[in-house]
C-alpha cells in the first residue's frame, strides 16, 4: 500500500440519547486519518475507538457506500453531505480535509425528521409522500409489449434525470424552510414526463403535495439551496414543473 | 467435522415438471391451485427484505388481494441493495434482432452456470423475462431509448448478443424504484403494510410449518411477534461473509440462516462469484468494496505489463510490453469472457507479479483506444458515472490513465434450497431472489441478477403461492401460540449472551479475520488443505467471539454494534459451511475452482460424473460452538443443453 501521512481532526459530533433527549456536541479528536479514506471510514475509526474505550459508538445511517442507496446524512460543517459539490457522504473522502481541521457534524435537521438517535433521523414521511401518489397504476401482467409506448429520447434522458432523486432528504436540511419540494417534484417530473404517467398525472401532484404539507414541511420560495445540495444534482427545475402542473390540476379539480 | 456422506431424502423433491420445457411453466401454472378473489384478503403474508425480490412480490401480491406485511431492515424500502445494481437486466426481447430467443438465454444461462442450474427454472426465467421488461416500463422505469423513441439494448458480459435493457449505470435503482413505487401504491390502497427498521431473528414453526416471524425493532430493541400463511424471505445474499465485498454495509444473511438453523436446506454454498472489476482495496481502513459495472469491459480493454514487478507509469509502458491477456488467451470473447473467467485470469497474473498499482493487486483497465475511436464525449454519454465514482475514491482521472481493477465478492449463487415452486424444505417458507439457490448455477451470467429477482417476485411467487394456499389447510394461530413466546425467548436469550461476554474484541475484529481467512482460503480459487484450515480456523475464530467480543450498548435501544455482532456470529457459522461444502464438492465449476482439478490451460474442470448435483446441506444441531450438518443431494439432468466444457476462446 502507498504510505500515506495520517491526518488529526477535531471533531464535534452531535450526541442525543433519543427523540425527546436533550441533545450536546461530543468533542472527540480522529487520529491517524488517512487520505484515502471515505468520511464514514473515518467515522468507524471514531465509532472503534469509542468500543474499545468502553463507550458507545456514535450513531449514524449508511449502507450501500457508493452514493446510491440514499441511507447516509450528516450535516458537515453547515453542508448537508458536506463541502463537495454533488457528492454523498459515504463518496466524501478525507483528502478534501486538511491535518488539525475542526469539523463538525450534526443531523440533517427538520421539524419533519425527528431525530431517532445520534445522527440518526426519521425519513419516514418522504415513504409517505411516495404512497400518497408517487406512483403509476398498472397490474403485473397487464401490461403491453414495451415498445408500444415510444417515449422520445430527449424526454425519457429528463425523466431519468427527475427520476434518479436517491431519498437522501439533503434538499430538505438545506432549506432555510425546511421544504420537501425538491423531493417530491422530482417524483412528479418523472412520471409527468412519460406518455405512462399521463393518467394519473393531475390525481398525482395534488395528492402528493397534500401529504407534503400534512408532513410539515415548509414551504417553497426557489431559493435554490435544495438542488445546490442535492448529491445527485437534481434541477430546479423539477420543482417548476410540479407547481405547473399542482396549479393546472388545482383549477380542473376544484 | 460435518457429516459428508451424500444421502438422499425424500425432502428434495423438486418438483420441476417433465415433458417439452417451453410447455412446463404453462402446464404447471394451470395446474395448481387457485384462491377465491374474495379469500384472499384473509390470508397474511409475510415478505422479509424489500428489495428487487420482495418489493415486486409485495406488491403482485397486494394487487391480487392479499394482506402483506412487508420487513426491512433500512429506514425505508427504497435503500435495499437491488438500488446499487449498476449494468442492466437481460430480456429475450430480441429487439436488436441479433439471433435472440427465448431458448438462446435459457441456453447461456445454463451454460454460464457451468451446468449446476435445474433446466425447467432456468428456462422459466428466460420465458419470463419479456413480460419483466414490460411491465417495468408501464410502471414508469426509464430505461435508455433509441432516438426513434423505442428501447436501447446493449451487449454485457458473456453474452454475443444484445439482450440487456438498462438505465445508464443505475438499472437497479430504477427498478427498484419502480418496484418500490408499486408496492407504495398496494399501501395506499391498504393491502400493503411496511414495517421498516425491523430485523427478522427468527422463525416461527407452528406444526412443522412456517406460520410467523421474530423481529427485533432496532430503534426501541422492542421483540416482535408476527404471525402469517406463509413467510417469504426475500433477504439478498451472504457475500459480507468475506467482511470485504460489493455488498452493502448492512446486506447479512442472519434471516436466511435463522431459516436453516430451523430446518431449511442450504443449497451450494460454496458457489460465491467474485466479481472481475472491482476497484481495489486501498489499505487498512476499507470497509466495502465499489464494483465498476462490467459494462466497461465493452470499451476497456484489460492488460497488464509482460515483465513481472514493472512499476513503471501505465503511460510509460508501450504497446509491445503490454500483455491484453483476455484478448491473448480467448479470441473470440475477449475483454467479455464470463466473470469468473475474467476474475481468475486477473488473479492468475497477480500470483505471477505481474498486477499493477501501489498493492500489486490490480489490473489496468484502459479507454485509450475506446476514447479514440469514439472520442471522450461518446465515452462519457455511455460510462460518465462511473468515471466520476472511480475518480471519487481513487482520485485518478480514468479519461487519462487506465482505471485500476481487481477481482470482489459480489453475489452469492448458494442459498436456501427451493423448489419448482420457490419453496424451501420448509412448508410455507419460500426463498426469492438472491437467496435463494435456484436459477445461477457456479455462475451468474451479468445482468441476470435483476431479472431473476423480478421474475421470481412479480411472475412466479403469485401463482405457486396461491396453489400453496389453495392446498394446504393452514389453520389459524396468532401470536398468543407457545411457539412466539419460545421463539421471543430464544431471540432475547442470543442478544443477552452477546451483550454480557464484554470482552477485548469488537465485531468489525472478529469479522474483519473471517473475511481473510475467507478470501485467502475460501476466495477464488480453492484446495483441500486450504478449506480444512479455513474450517479449523474459523471454528477457532467463532469461540474467540463467544468469550472475547465486545458488543457496546444495550439491547433496548438503537444499537448498530449489536446488530451487527448477530450477524457476525451467523457468518462464522456459514462460513464454515461455505468451507465444507467448498472441500466436499471435488470439482471445478463456474466460480468454484479447485487448485487440483483444472485442465491444462487452467480452466475450471468439472466433474459430472460425481458431481452434477445440487448440495443441500441441513442443519444437523450444535453443541457448545460446533456445528454438524449432512448432505443431501438433488441430482440435475440435462436433456436440453447438454453438458461440455465451457468454452469462450
Amino acid at each position: 500500500m502507498a504510505e500515506q501521512k495520517g491526518m488529526t481532526l477535531n471533531l464535534k459530533i452531535w450526541r442525543q440519547a433519543g427523540p425527546k433527549e436533550k441533545g450536546e456536541f461530543l468533542k472527540i479528536q480522529a487520529k491517524n486519518i488517512i487520505p484515502d479514506m471515505s468520511f464514514l471510514e473515518m467515522l468507524d475509526v471514531v465509532n472503534e475507538e469509542l468500543v474499545r474505550t468502553g463507550k458507545e459508538p456514535v450513531e449514524f445511517d449508511h449502507d450501500c457506500r457508493e452514493g446510491i442507496c440514499g441511507a447516509c446524512s450528516l450535516v458537515i460543517n453547515g453542508n448537508p453531505h458536506g463541502p463537495e459539490v454533488a457528492t454523498t457522504t459515504c463518496q466524501l473522502h478525507m483528502r478534501k480535509f486538511k491535518d488539525g481541521d475542526s469539523i463538525v457534524i450534526e443531523p440533517f435537521r427538520a421539524k419533519s425528521f425527528p431525530i431517532v438517535k445520534d445522527l440518526v433521523v426519521d425519513r419516514s414521511a418522504f415513504d409517505r409522500i411516495q404512497q400518497a401518489g408517487g406512483f403509476i397504476t398498472a397490474n403485473t401482467g397487464a401490461a403491453q409489449d414495451a415498445n408500444c409506448i415510444p417515449v422520445p429520447k430527449k424526454n425519457a434522458d429528463l425523466a431519468f434525470s427527475s427520476a434518479t432523486c436517491i431519498g437522501c432528504g439533503a434538499c430538505v436540511a438545506a432549506c432555510k424552510n425546511a421544504s420537501a419540494s425538491l423531493f417530491t417534484s422530482a417524483k412528479v417530473a418523472h412520471l409527468a414526463l412519460l406518455p405512462q404517467g399521463q393518467a394519473e398525472r393531475e390525481e398525482r401532484v395534488l395528492k402528493m403535495v397534500a401529504q407534503m404539507d400534512a408532513e410539515g414541511f415548509g414551504g417553497c420560495t426557489n431559493t435554490g439551496a435544495c438542488s445546490a445540495a442535492c448529491p445527485v444534482e437534481i434541477s430546479l427545475e423539477n420543482i417548476a414543473r410540479m407547481n405547473r402542473d399542482f396549479l393546472a390540476a388545482s383549477i380542473k379539480h376544484r | 467435522m460435518a457429516d459428508a456422506t451424500p444421502k438422499s431424502t425424500g425432502k428434495l423433491d423438486s418438483k420441476a415438471p417433465s415433458g417439452p420445457i417451453e410447455k412446463r411453466w404453462d402446464t404447471h401454472k394451470f395446474q395448481m391451485k387457485l384462491v377465491n378473489p374474495a379469500n384472499k384478503r384473509k390470508h397474511t403474508i409475510i415478505v422479509v427484505g424489500t428489495g428487487l425480490a420482495g418489493a415486486s412480490a409485495a406488491a403482485s401480491l397486494g394487487e391480487l388481494g392479499y394482506h402483506v406485511k412487508a420487513f426491512t431492515i433500512h429506514d425505508s424500502p427504497r435503500r435495499a441493495h437491488s438500488i446499487a445494481a449498476q449494468g442492466g437486466i437481460n430480456a429475450a426481447k430480441n429487439y436488436a434482432n441479433d439471433g435472440d430467443s427465448v431458448y438462446r438465454l435459457f441456453y447461456d444461462t445454463v451454460k454460464g452456470g457451468d451446468f449446476r442450474a435445474r433446466e425447467s427454472n432456468v428456462y422459466r426465467l428466460a420465458q419470463v423475462s419479456t413480460a419483466i421488461i414490460d411491465h417495468c416500463v408501464a410502471l414508469g422505469v426509464p430505461f435508455a431509448r433509441e432516438y426513434g423513441g423505442l428501447l436501447d439494448n446493449r451487449s454485457f458480459g458473456g453474452s454475443q448478443v444484445s439482450r440487456t435493457f438498462y438505465a445508464r449505470g443505475q438499472t437497479g435503482q430504477q427498478l427498484l424504484l419502480g418496484a418500490y413505487s408499486s408496492m407504495n401504491r398496494q399501501v395506499d390502497r391498504k393491502n400493503v403494510e411496511v414495517y421498516s427498521r425491523r430485523e427478522m431473528l427468527d422463525l416461527v414453526l407452528i406444526n412443522g410449518v412456517a406460520r410467523g416471524i421474530t423481529v427485533r425493532n432496532l430503534i426501541t430493541g422492542e421483540i416482535e411477534s408476527h404471525a402469517g400463511d406463509a413467510v417469504l424471505l426475500c433477504t439478498g445474499g451472504y457475500g459480507n461473509a468475506y467482511f470485504l465485498s460489493t455488498n452493502a454495509m448492512n446486506s447479512n444473511a442472519t434471516a436466511a440462516w435463522r431459516c436453516h438453523r430451523r430446518g431449511a436446506y442450504f443449497g451450494n454454498p460454496c458457489f460465491t462469484q467474485i466479481h472481475p472489476t472491482c476497484i481495489p482495496r486501498s489499505g487498512e481502513h476499507q470497509s466495502k468494496l465499489t464494483l465498476m459495472s462490467e459494462s466497461l469491459r465493452n470499451d476497456g480493454r484489460v492488460w497488464v505489463p509482460k515483465a513481472k514487478g514493472d512499476k513503471r507509469s501505465p503511460k510509460d509502458i508501450p504497446e509491445s510490453e503490454r500483455d491484453y491477456y483476455l484478448e491473448r488467451i480467448y479470441p473470440s470473447f475477449g475483454n467479455l469472457v464470463p466473470r469468473d473467467v475474467a476474475s481468475r485470469q486477473a488473479k492468475f497474473r497477480v500470483d505471477e507479479g505481474r498486477g499493477v498499482g501501489p498493492s500489486g493487486e490490480a489490473v489496468y483497465l484502459d479507454f485509450a483506444d475506446a476514447i479514440k475511436r469514439l472520442g471522450q464525449a461518446a465515452v462519457s454519454e455511455k460510462y460518465g458515472n462511473l468515471f466520476d465514482m472511480y475518480e471519487k475514491i481513487t482520485d485518478e482521472n480514468p479519461y487519462e490513465q487506465p482505471m485500476r481493477m481487481y477481482p470482489a465478492v459480489h453475489y452469492t449463487m448458494g442459498g436456501l434450497w427451493v423448489d419448482y415452486n420457490l419453496m424451501s424444505t420448509i412448508p410455507g417458507l419460500h426463498v426469492l431472489g438472491e437467496a435463494n439457490f435456484s436459477d445461477h448455477g457456479a455462475n451468474r451470467l451479468g445482468a441476470s441478477a435483476l431479472m431473476q429477482g423480478l421474475a421470481d417476485g412479480y411472475f412466479v411467487i403469485p401463482y405457486t403461492l396461491g396453489n400453496y394456499i389453495a392446498s394446504n389447510p393452514l389453520p389459524k394461530v396468532d401470536i398468543s401460540h407457545d411457539a412466539f413466546k419460545a421463539s421471543r425467548e430464544d431471540v432475547s436469550l442470543r442478544l443477552n449472551r452477546l451483550l454480557s461476554v464484554k470482552g477485548n474484541k469488537t465485531v468489525d475484529d472478529i469479522h474483519k479475520q473471517l473475511g481473510k481467512i475467507m478470501w485467502d482460503l475460501v476466495g477464488m480459487s480453492r484446495n483441500e488443505a486450504g478449506l480444512k484450515t479455513a474450517i479449523e480456523s474459523i471454528r477457532q475464530l467463532r469461540s474467540q467471539f463467544w468469550s472475547d467480543v465486545r458488543v457496546a450498548g444495550e439491547s433496548n435501544f438503537k444499537n448498530s454494534e449489536l446488530e451487527k455482532a448477530g450477524r457476525v456470529a451467523d457468518f462464522l457459522e456459514l462460513g464454515e459451511l461455505m468451507a465444507t461444502d467448498a472441500l466436499e464438492r471435488r470439482e471445478s465449476c463456474g466460480g468454484h475452482f479447485r487448485d487440483e482439478f483444472q485442465t491444462p490451460d487452467n480452466e475450471a474442470k468439472r466433474d459430472d460424473e460425481h458431481f452434477s448435483h445440487v448440495a443441500a446441506w441441513e442443519y444437523a444441531g450444535s453443541q457448545g460452538d460446533k456445528v454438524t450438518w449432512t448432505r443431501n443431494q438433488e441430482p440435475l439432468n440435462f436433456e436440453y443443453v447438454h453438458p461440455s466444457q465451457r468454452s469462450y476462446k
